[in-house]
């Protein structure tokens, strides 16, 4: 063999390099459509779902009051409803959640308690939602005596959705460095105030974007409040916004679309697609807040 | 020296007490979540009440001893307060309707009806709303659930797992963060939506493709749920292929394989707890699932599993667990057995989700420990 010869043998590809080659394209190709075949699916459904809605879609949609046995007409009382049970939720699961995570992230040893702790989180996000539903009509609508009410359901979703709190409010502080707080026990300050002084207002945006996941978490579930405070129907004046109290009954946007999906014949096709693009346009659009503040912390971040 | 005031110090103290107050909240709520969701359905396990129904009533006037007047009492008396629906021996007692002497000789017929828990998890029947013999046999909705997780678990791990693998190891960091953030939001449709899903356009797509009857089956709540499931499983999964070393990935590609030899010869087996713990929770979130298979999956109580070939019909309807709950509750007094009934099935279902999660934390500690 003349060298010439060799030379050009050495930098062809053998047969056992072509076939890797191939498999190598081969696994990338079937994992990008896999890929895709998850995410064309989405797309294809929420267009076809804005297409669908799209004759009952308008600004008054979402402030007009359900017309003709809600067969016609708008969504106000139902839209106000969610606002209040993600509200006061909100107010209730906040605090707890982001105290319960500073306890976990700041003041909790390695020990029994802190893996039980953290295995109820755990459990506590995996418990179905129809099951915290029978929950809370026992503990808030019946044991509590609430009945169905917006403050027994509102208490549900806190439950509910306390996990989430929890979960990235201990993200956001363990982000903050150790050497924050290093520095600032060694100047005598105390625990607390620490705390309150240097790990909170570094770790703030990342909490919030856990609450505000909260929020459209809330927003969406349907289960947990149709036992304790969502109801079909409430009539409530168009003008008001604080048209219910704490122990009224209440709609909410989720169950209206259950309710008018399901249980009520012959509403007009488009209204209902309408309901459903108006409730996921609410929880996309949140979520979409909690990335976007998310994307720019991570850019901004100052350490 | 300077010295904090003794009100500050006090509050602080006050504080941190709050503060590990609510570190154990979510211990507190999980164990109240178990207790009142017991509390409610004890009534049916614990409680000595029997009812008396039709059926018991119709063997009670064959017991010598017994006449007739008093069985036809019996009858009248119970049609009078048709809305408590709990005509139990106890009331009879009390009322004189029965002296303690007969009460013996009918005992062995009410005892009969008493809550079995072994057959309530084996027998297919769910009659919950029958006046004259109600029966609650679950083994037919654990089918229903059954089938529909299996089959979305079918559809939802390869392409879980599969999508996992692309975004961890396969694209460039820019398409990486927008296909994260896309799942993301395919994670936040709320479930209400994806059954709404299910019931117009999957319902329609069923029918057309498969020429089904009815669109709203096992395959649709599984389609559905497949969806729904996938973004847990890609977050999960793609959060244990990050945590394997880098150093792991530095000396393959030292060696010469290619990224999928990569991949296949070490990702996998190094991540593999942490991808088994992706699809446990997955399957976690499609047992627990409510609104969607709710209207998706057709509400009738079946067993769409059998001997024939192919084993799971899914082009039949079924009614799962959750469902039921859901459907039924609202239409069921406090109290009465069909109440209680759907609470014990709320804990059958609690138990389940219970041990699905600590299976999968258990699994994650495993690679943690290593």
């Amino acid at each position: 063999m003349s060298e010439n010869e060799i030379n050009s043998k050495r930098f062809t590809k053998t047969s056992l390099v072509l076939k890797k080659e191939f498999n190598e394209k081969l696994a990338k190709g079937i994992f990008f459509s896999m890929t895709l075949a998850m995410i064309v699916p989405l797309l294809l459904i929420v267009s076809f779902l804005i297409y669908k809605a799209w004759p009952s879609l308008s600004f008054s949609f979402i402030f007009d009051m359900p017309k003709n046995g809600m067969k016609e007409g708008g969504i106000w009382p139902a839209f106000l409803g969610t606002l209040y049970l993600v509200i006061i939720s909100l107010i209730i699961a906040a605090p707890v959640g982001v105290m319960a995570a500073i306890y976990l992230n700041e003041y909790a040893k390695d020990n029994w308690l802190t893996r039980t702790i953290n295995l109820a989180v755990i459990n506590l996000a995996g418990v179905p939602s129809i099951v915290h539903a029978l929950f809370g009509l026992g503990a808030f609508v019946l044991f509590a005596g609430m009945g169905t009410s917006v403050i027994a359901a509102s208490l549900t979703l806190a439950v509910m959705t306390l996990p989430v709190i929890i979960a990235s409010t201990k993200e956001a502080l363990s982000a903050v460095p150790m050497t924050f707080r290093q520095a600032s026990w060694n100047m005598g300050v105390s625990r607390w105030q620490t705390i309150q002084r240097i790990v909170l207002p570094n770790s703030i945006s990342g909490i919030l974007t856990g609450i505000i996941l909260q929020v459209s978490r809330a927003a969406g579930e349907t289960a947990p409040i149709m036992f304790t405070g969502a109801v079909v129907f409430v009539p409530i004046a168009g003008d008001e916004v604080l048209a219910y109290g704490l122990m009224d009954k209440c709609m909410a946007l989720a169950m209206h679309l259950y309710t008018i999906s399901t249980q009520i014949p012959n509403v007009p096709e488009s209204l209902q697609f309408a309901i459903a693009v108006a409730l996921l346009g609410v929880v996309l659009l949140v979520n979409a807040l909690s990335i976007g503040l998310r994307v720019y912390l991570r850019t901004h971040r100052k350490w | 020296m300077l010295h904090r005031s003794k009100g500050k110090a006090l509050r602080e103290a006050l504080i941190e007490w709050l503060i590990r107050i609510c570190g154990i909240s979510a211990v507190i709520f999980v164990f109240a979540i178990f207790f009142f969701v017991f509390w409610e359905g004890k009534g049916l396990i614990f409680n000595n009440k029997v009812n008396i129904n039709t059926a018991s009533i119709e063997a009670i006037t064959k017991v010598e001893g017994i006449d007739e007047s008093l069985a036809s009492k019996i009858v009248s008396t119970r049609s009078e307060i048709k809305l408590e629906k709990r005509l139990t021996t106890e009331w009879l007692l009390k009322e004189e309707l029965l002296d303690e002497d007969t009460f013996v000789l009918i005992e062995p017929f009410i005892k009969a009806k008493e809550f079995s828990f072994w057959k309530f998890l084996t027998t297919q029947e769910w009659y919950p709303a029958s006046e004259s013999n109600p029966r609650y046999g679950v083994f037919a909705l654990i089918a229903g659930t059954f089938s529909v997780t299996l089959l979305s678990m079918l559809i939802s791990v390869p392409f879980g797992l599969g999508s996992a693998l692309f975004i961890s190891e396969f694209c460039s960091p820019k398409l990486k963060e927008t296909l994260k953030i896309i799942i993301e939001l395919l994670a936040a449709i709320p479930s209400v939506v994806w059954g709404f899903i299910g019931l117009t356009i999957m319902n329609q797509l069923i029918m057309s493709i498969f020429g089904a009857q009815i669109g709203i089956n096992v395959l649709n709540g599984a389609i559905i749920l497949a969806l729904m499931s996938v973004p847990i499983i890609v977050s999960i999964g793609e959060d244990a292929l990050q945590a394997v070393p880098d150093s792991y990935r530095e000396a393959a590609i030292g060696l010469g394989v290619t990224r999928w030899q990569m991949v296949y010869k070490v990702l996998i087996p190094a991540a593999k707890n942490g991808l088994l713990a992706a699809v446990l929770l997955g399957i976690g979130r499609a047992i627990g699932e409510t609104m969607a298979v709710l209207m998706a999956t057709g509400h009738a109580v079946n067993n769409p599993f059998d001997g024939d070939f192919p084993f799971l019909h899914a082009l039949e309807s079924v009614k799962t667990l959750t469902a039921t709950i859901a459907a039924e509750l609202g239409e069921t007094a406090r109290g009465s057995d069909h109440y209680q009934v759907l609470f014990i099935v709320g804990i059958l279902l609690f138990s389940i989700t219970f041990l699905v999660n600590l299976t999968a934390d258990l699994v994650v500690k495993g690679i943690k420990n290593k």
